[in-house]
């Protein structure tokens, strides 16, 4: 038996230019959120650009850019969601806020089948935006998209510090190219420095811990004039 | 439609191993399709044809042989085997949800004895490739 569909997969991301993981070792770390800001910040310099939300059984990134949800545009493929100057794929653009509960082969069989059916066209840069941790999904992107570089998001916490080691043995162990780290919710100094050294990678900057992203959420004009957006512009490695 | 997507992978995925076996000429290619996804066969089959290379004699006098797949899932909790019938069971927001992306029948759908949406799906998915015949020049 031949998954056609792992045939088609570098036809469909062959216009991208470049594809950039935003990932991290734990949920909660706003991975999500770094994601849509760098796809804002990308679309706003007038890159092409897209974000794919990779996070299936729990996709938030339409929840922060206020993408509505509804069935995409199809024509010898299906066409993402263009919000806020981004074009958004999302398994909520099909589910809206229904549960997906997926686990194992589920995943992967979901993963496969978007990327067999989107077509991106052509961008500068697509944005993944990755589950937390090394499960499924990670796993599948390394095989899937595998010239992809990864954007790690850590925090000043230790606990997170230590599933953002993982991480970074994992990316340097399968040789993947690691843009750097990004401390996220910056409040003083950490050990983020000293975990780059670790694994010889870059630390790309802070973003801080900036409360006027809640109310921004949602609101992609809102989004742009926080801090934590300023701040990504000022480092994000586009 | 994005049933063209899919016939365009066959596609990639039969010129892929007719390059790897040396194929001169691709005869006869069975493709199943997974009753899950709802892919109307006629239309699937004329995907096939327009997409199908015009200009690579490898492909002229291929015949695609669709076969549909019946679904059939085992729940994990209870054990049930079970065939759901995506048109009666799912709404029909759910039904095009789970033609697009096939993953979302665990979204829409239940086990009939136990409602759990924890269930693997056996067969029936959606389109893959059985069988490629060919002809090598000698």
């Amino acid at each position: 038996m031949i998954d056609p569909r792992l045939a088609v997969i570098d036809t469909r991301l062959a216009g991208v230019r470049r594809i950039v993981a935003v990932t991290g070792g734990k949920g909660g770390i706003g991975k999500s959120t770094i994601a849509c800001l760098l796809a804002l910040a990308a679309a706003d310099r007038g890159l092409r650009t897209g974000l794919f939300d990779l996070d299936l059984t729990s996709p938030t990134d339409h929840v922060i850019l206020g993408a509505p949800t509804g069935f995409p545009d199809e024509e010898f493929g299906i066409d993402p969601a263009m919000h806020a100057g981004v074009g958004l794929m999302s398994l909520a653009l099909f589910a809206g806020s229904t549960p997906a509960p997926l686990r194992g082969d589920a995943l992967t069989n979901a993963v496969l089948e978007l990327l067999a059916i989107t077509r991106w066209g052509e961008l500068d840069l697509l944005v993944l935006d990755m589950p937390p941790g090394l499960g499924d999904t990670a796993l599948d992107a390394m095989r899937f998209v595998p010239r992809c570089e990864y954007l790690v998001v850590t925090t000043p916490s230790t606990v997170v510090r230590e599933t953002v080691r993982r991480t970074l043995r994992l990316l340097k162990e399968r040789g993947a190219p690691v843009l750097g780290l990004l401390e996220n919710m910056q409040v003083g100094e950490s050990g983020t420095a000293a975990l780059a050294a670790e694994f010889g990678a870059t630390v790309l900057g802070s973003v801080p811990r900036d409360d006027a992203l809640e109310a921004a959420t949602g609101d992609p004009d809102a989004l742009r004039k926080t801090a934590a957006a300023a701040a990504l512009r000022a480092i994000a490695p586009l | 439609m994005h049933e063209y997507a899919l016939a365009d992978a066959v596609i990639a995925a039969v010129r892929k191993t007719a390059a790897d076996e040396r194929l001169a000429r691709v005869l006869r290619v069975e493709v199943r399709v997974g009753a899950l996804q709802s892919i109307d066969e006629h239309t699937f089959a004329r995907a096939l044809d327009t997409v199908r290379p015009p200009d690579d004699a490898r492909f002229a006098a291929v015949e695609f042989a669709l076969s549909l797949v019946p679904v059939r899932c085992r729940c994990r909790p209870c054990g049930a085997e079970y065939g759901p019938e995506v048109g009666a069971e799912a709404d029909a927001h759910g039904a095009e949800a789970i033609h697009f992306v096939p993953e979302l029948a665990h979204s829409y759908l239940r086990c009939p004895r136990c409602q759990s949406p924890d269930f693997d799906i056996l067969e029936g998915r959606g389109v893959t490739i059985g069988r490629i015949e060919g002809e090598r020049d000698e």
